[in-house]
């Protein structure tokens, strides 16, 4: 019988490794899964490099990681946002790398990586600095950047209810880069507000298949990023 | 005579307005943050426009009222909004699929500066100690298939920020089809900047003047197709 379901967050990021590559979900604080962020903090794992559209905000989530000085490099597309302090003083004092990615290159180059694509063309920053350097292909007379597909060691990832073959699905935007990185991970690790029975979750709406995921959390009430910010909030 | 120098042209809700009229029934756009965003208010009645935000989500509605919203049904500014009956949810990489696949009708972006060949910087100043980002601007501009700027005519230092060459680290190459700001209305043409509407009372010399390349005026057989 498959039952991907776990104890609790510290078991879920028990094997994330120093200098592991981590796909975290999210698009702000719709999708972040605060409490696995939150147990691998604590699991004190170093020199990671993390894909995730944004650094965080105040000092919980993906903002505390960063400020625990756990994450060598950010892959991200938008790196500064509201509330965004810890991210740019790291990174303006040279503590933390930033590969800056435009957002639909980011998106595809997860799901690329997901999909046994190594790479790709884009005509999405043909011209700008963030096209400097790489490889051009005219296709149709219009120029193309080459992009590469990009994979991880894990994915940490939410979503509103699994089933226990892994079976997610996910709350409005919540469901952002979530999808794509199940896909690219090695071990994709997802916490969800409720587990169902198999056979309950209608197979016509099921957003990831359960072979994607490895691993599920049950976080009944999971924390907004928001809330704990305007509670001064700093994690640990 | 009162000491309030009264302002020539438009006010940003005007310069909303005034590209909500020209967005035609139907069409899917995206509108980036700030000015952009006051279109939906403007769009004419019996028109009905479909919303995009590169999030995840098509079908997007206002602000939820006070204590209504979902933290995770945002926008891409990452503010709370409504999914309007009909709407539809979908990952990142989908949401990108319908920009760069060309799938989308429209987008209104603001803008740092534009170029007499269409270039656009609008993502950085280049400043050294900035923080570099990007999100979906380059996307957008790469893959959606009108791109209309909405901006103030100069900087607030009264700067042209219509120009021969941008000086920015540029956004997209000869990607813009038309630009309003509070003056007038101009098209990038093969011929480089073209006047197609001049705000109320502002004059050709005027926006000519505070216009970093060639203005190209209204053809008189133009002017007089735009009073019939």
């Amino acid at each position: 019988m498959i039952n991907k379901q776990v104890a609790d967050a510290a078991e879920a990021v028990a094997d994330i490794f120093d200098g592991a590559t981590v796909m975290i979900g999210g698009f702000g604080e719709a999708g972040s899964p605060i409490e696995l962020i939150h147990a691998l903090i604590d699991q004190g794992a170093a020199g990671l490099t993390v894909v995730n559209n944004n650094t965080g905000s105040g000092e919980v989530g993906l903002a505390a990681l960063i400020k625990a000085g756990r994450v060598a490099k950010m892959i991200c597309s938008y790196p500064r946002s509201l509330n965004s302090t810890v991210f740019p003083e790291m990174y303006r004092s040279g503590q933390i790398q930033l590969e800056l990615v435009p957002q639909g290159t980011l998106a595809e180059r997860i799901r690329a990586g997901g999909a046994g694509i190594p790479a790709f063309y884009t005509p999405t920053s043909v011209g700008t600095p963030l096209g400097e350097g790489k490889e051009l292909r005219r296709f149709d007379g219009r120029d193309y950047v080459l992009e590469y597909g990009l994979t991880a060691d894990f994915a940490l990832i939410k979503g509103l209810a699994a089933d226990p073959l892994g079976n997610v699905i996910y709350n409005k935007t919540a469901r952002n880069f979530t999808p794509v990185m199940a896909t690219a991970a090695t071990t994709t690790i997802v916490q969800v507000t409720s587990l169902v029975a198999k056979g309950e979750l209608d197979p016509e709406s099921i957003i990831t298949p359960g072979i994607f995921v490895h691993r599920i959390v049950r976080v009944g009430e999971p924390a907004y990023e928001s809330v704990l910010v305007a509670k001064g909030v700093s994690y640990p | 005579m009162n000491t309030v120098t009264s302002k020539i042209g438009l006010t940003r809700e005007q310069m909303a307005q005034r590209v909500a009229l020209d967005i035609p029934d139907g069409s899917y756009v995206n509108l980036g943050i700030g000015i952009p965003e006051l279109v939906t208010r403007f769009v004419p009645e019996g028109r009905e426009l479909i919303y995009h935000t590169e999030n995840g989500l098509l079908g997007m509605g206002p602000s939820p009222e006070t204590g209504m919203g979902d933290p995770e049904l945002i926008n891409a500014g990452k503010r709370q909004v409504t999914a309007l009956p009909g709407a539809a949810y979908f990952h990142q990489a989908d949401s990108f699929a319908m920009i760069r696949g060309g799938h989308l009708d429209l987008c209104v972006l603001g803008a740092l500066q534009v170029s007499e060949k269409g270039d656009i910087a609008n993502w950085s100043t280049g400043a050294p100690d900035a923080i570099p980002a990007v999100g979906g601007a380059m996307d957008l501009v790469a893959g959606v298939k009108s791109i209309y700027v909405i901006t103030q005519h100069c900087t607030k230092h009264g700067r042209p920020k219509l120009v021969a060459e941008c000086t920015y680290p540029l956004t997209g190459l000869a990607v813009i089809d038309r630009i309003y700001t509070d003056l007038a209305v101009i098209d990038i043409t093969p011929r480089g900047f073209q006047l197609v509407e001049l705000s109320p009372g502002v004059s050709f010399d005027y926006v000519r003047e505070r216009t970093g390349a060639r203005l190209l005026p209204i053809e008189e057989d133009q002017r007089m197709a735009g009073y019939e």
